[in-house]
């Protein structure tokens, strides 16, 4: 007994101090984001009570104003992870696959230092050079391609279409995809894979019968990752797209639909009276988009676990 | 809890330092350098102190010329101008976390009727134009360097009522061009603008036929490319051919500039015109004394006038509760309406000095600022 309580009290302090860090820590975590959310429905409200004349353009109310920017907001990010998802697991499978150990190396450093690289860089790629060099293609897609109505006409003279914007965006969301599609690849069960090519798999049958089944919940959470990312990414898309406050599917004209981010980022400098409060309204709207996807990932990977590699 | 407390401030801090460290260091070097040559020809100045400003981008490139020049002739002084929008400058003003704001715009009826937090209440706010930009209409189209547009035919191409360059609309003013049989590629401001804004003034005023959108900030029509900031639609409008656009003089390096035609002869684009157009245009009525908000009138024909122009002021107190704030803010507007000052400007950014008349009204009304 004595012994258990000096023992206790020695420990006391140390653990005591850890596991109140600890939880200061995680409580900070809550207190901010319960912090933002005040904030942001606090600042709301005078916008979602406004009428027209109040809100900037001809909106009739906050919803029609927002709505046009929730579609830009997921259609480009949508758009970003059509590009990108083949794209970052054909990367990953080459890493963990088939390369050859220092190349797979080699190629690993330069897609995470591509993740190092500023948004505004992206942009200005964007603008300088993706948007000129997409442009003549674009034109013979609507010259030849119109009648299917993603590519519909008139075509952007610049380049600066949603198309473009999804590009940048992908290339964007490349680096974190590809790293967790690598190290879940990276973990497929030696045993299974040896298993698959003893019976005469080819490599490419061996992936698909031992690594991608297993990796499946791993990919969606890349996924979802990317989509986080594409989804509040601000400067590039303001700076690559010409937008409007409109909602269309089409890709290569230049009335495009904006998206939430690069609408705020845009338009906040000048902004005065209800027009503020409309922005941040938007912001509000983001919040919760991000935070209904990131519950719907959730589910999908805990749905998923039992034939994770989570338990295998 | 405690020790958590003591690593989270120290990480705060120790930035903070660094940059209030660094802040000190760099204005101060800044200032000193400056202040070894002009010590000795001219008396050391008595003003000391840091001027901190938000405002108009269109006027920063201006701002920085002018804090550099006030900071030779006063080596204590430092100007900050952060140059984060008009709409940031208002509200920072009027909040107070900003002496003085930069606008593209006089504050509004609204604005002036509540409180600004560094003035004394009651006294009010005045604006002060310091700055005056001509908006030049400017395209990429090969082999043709002279167009000429009237305000009708610039209202259709930006309404979307004229798409091609071979329109009749443009062979007639342009009989000698050799216009493609291309479409046009519009390129228009993506963000709320002070240009675009002066832009549709000019449009509402002169093309009313055609312009049937009121003046805004927001670009009102949606018709071709948008982009951000002055030097996203000029770099737009260089890559794309066939394309034109409206921008601010200064950005149009590198694009073709459209005569104007005002009244019955066509206007090449010019700083004097500019300025006179502002001289001859009358004082918003209504307003106090010293307040220098102009009416600009986008219908003045004179020769060489370019109605198409943006005016940004500086917005400061009649009376500050802080006096020594008031002496800064002062020198500082007074000095902006030199002629070395708006000679600097012009040559550093493309604007369009201040006419003789309006500067020695705005110096007055920055004398009268207590």
């Amino acid at each position: 007994m004595t012994t258990d309580t000096a023992r206790r009290g020695g420990i006391r302090l140390g653990d005591r101090v850890f596991a109140g860090s600890a939880a200061t820590a995680g409580a900070l975590i809550l207190i901010v984001l319960a912090a933002v959310a005040v904030f942001l429905i606090a600042q709301s409200l005078p916008a979602l009570g406004a009428g027209p004349g109040e809100l900037p353009g001809t909106a009739q109310n906050f919803w029609v104003y927002v709505w046009p920017l929730v579609f830009g907001t997921i259609w480009s990010a949508f758009l970003a992870l059509l590009v990108a998802t083949p794209l970052s697991i054909g990367i990953a499978l080459f890493i963990s696959h088939y390369a050859p150990r220092r190349l797979a190396q080699a190629l690993g450093y330069v897609i995470d230092l591509l993740a190092a690289v500023p948004s505004v860089v992206f942009g200005l790629w964007g603008i300088v050079v993706l948007a000129p060099f997409v442009q003549p293609m674009y034109s013979w897609l609507v010259a030849n391609l119109g009648w299917i109505p993603l590519f519909a006409g008139p075509v952007s003279g610049t380049g600066r279409t949603v198309l473009t914007a999804s590009v940048v965006l992908a290339v964007m969301v490349l680096p974190i995809m590809t790293a967790i599609c690598r190290e879940v690849f990276l973990q497929a069960p030696r045993l299974h894979e040896e298993a698959a090519l003893a019976l005469g798999a080819t490599r490419w049958e061996m992936i698909r019968m031992a690594v991608l089944p297993f990796a499946r919940a791993g990919i969606v959470s890349a996924i979802m990752l990317g989509l986080g990312r594409a989804l509040g990414e601000t400067m590039a898309v303001a700076m690559v797209l010409s937008p409007a406050l409109v909602v269309n599917m089409f890709l290569l004209t230049s009335i495009n639909p904006n998206t939430i981010a690069a609408n705020i980022a845009l338009q906040f400098p000048e902004a005065t009276g209800v027009s503020v409060n409309a922005l941040i309204a938007s912001g509000l709207v983001l919040f919760l988009v991000t935070l209904g996807i990131n519950m719907i990932a959730r589910y999908i990977v805990g749905r998923r676990r039992a034939f994770s590699g989570a338990n295998a | 809890m405690t020790f958590t407390r003591f690593t989270a401030s120290a990480r705060i801090t120790a930035p903070v330092a660094a940059l209030a460290i660094a802040t000190i260091a760099l204005s101060g070097c800044a200032a000193n350098e400056r202040g070894t040559g002009a010590a000795d020809a001219a008396p050391a100045s008595a003003l000391k102190g840091t001027l901190s400003a938000v405002g108009s981008s269109a006027q920063g490139a201006a701002e920085t010329v002018w804090a550099a020049g006030f900071q030779t002739d006063n080596p204590d002084v430092t100007v900050n101008y952060d140059p984060q929008g008009s709409g940031a400058g208002r509200k920072s003003f009027i909040s107070g976390a900003a002496d003085f704001a930069g606008s593209d715009a006089a504050l509004s009826d609204d604005e002036l009727g509540g409180d600004f937090a560094l003035c004394t209440p009651g006294s009010g706010a005045i604006d002060l134009p310091v700055y005056i930009s001509p908006i030049a209409v400017a395209y990429n189209v090969d082999g043709v360097s002279d167009l000429r547009l009237d305000a009708d035919t610039i209202a259709g191409i930006f309404k979307g009522s004229i798409t091609r360059w071979n329109d009749k609309a443009l062979t007639a003013l342009n009989p000698d061009a050799k216009l493609p049989d291309a479409a046009i590629t519009v390129v228009h401001r993506s963000d709320d603008s002070g240009t675009t804004q002066n832009f549709t003034e000019y449009l509402a005023a002169n093309a009313k036929s055609v312009w049937d959108a009121p003046a805004s900030q927001t670009f009102p029509y949606q018709v071709g490319d948008a982009a951000k900031g002055t030097s996203g639609v000029a770099d737009a409008t260089k890559s794309a051919s066939n394309s034109i656009t409206y921008v601010d003089e200064s950005g149009s390096a590198g694009l073709s500039i459209a005569q104007l035609k005002v009244g019955d002869a066509f206007v090449t684009i010019n700083a004097k015109g500019a300025a006179a157009v502002v001289a001859a245009s009358p004082l918003k009525s209504g307003r106090a004394d010293h307040d220098l908000a102009v009416d600009i009138d986008r219908t003045i024909t004179d020769a060489d006038a370019w109605p198409l122009v943006l005016v940004s002021y500086v917005i400061a107190c009649q009376q500050y509760k802080d006096s020594a704030k008031a002496d800064l803010v002062k020198a500082y507007a007074g000095y902006l309406a030199t002629d070395a000052a708006q000679q600097a400007s012009a040559e550093q950014t493309g604007s369009a000095p201040l006419s003789a008349e309006l500067a020695t009204k705005v110096q007055a009304a920055a004398a009268s600022i207590k």
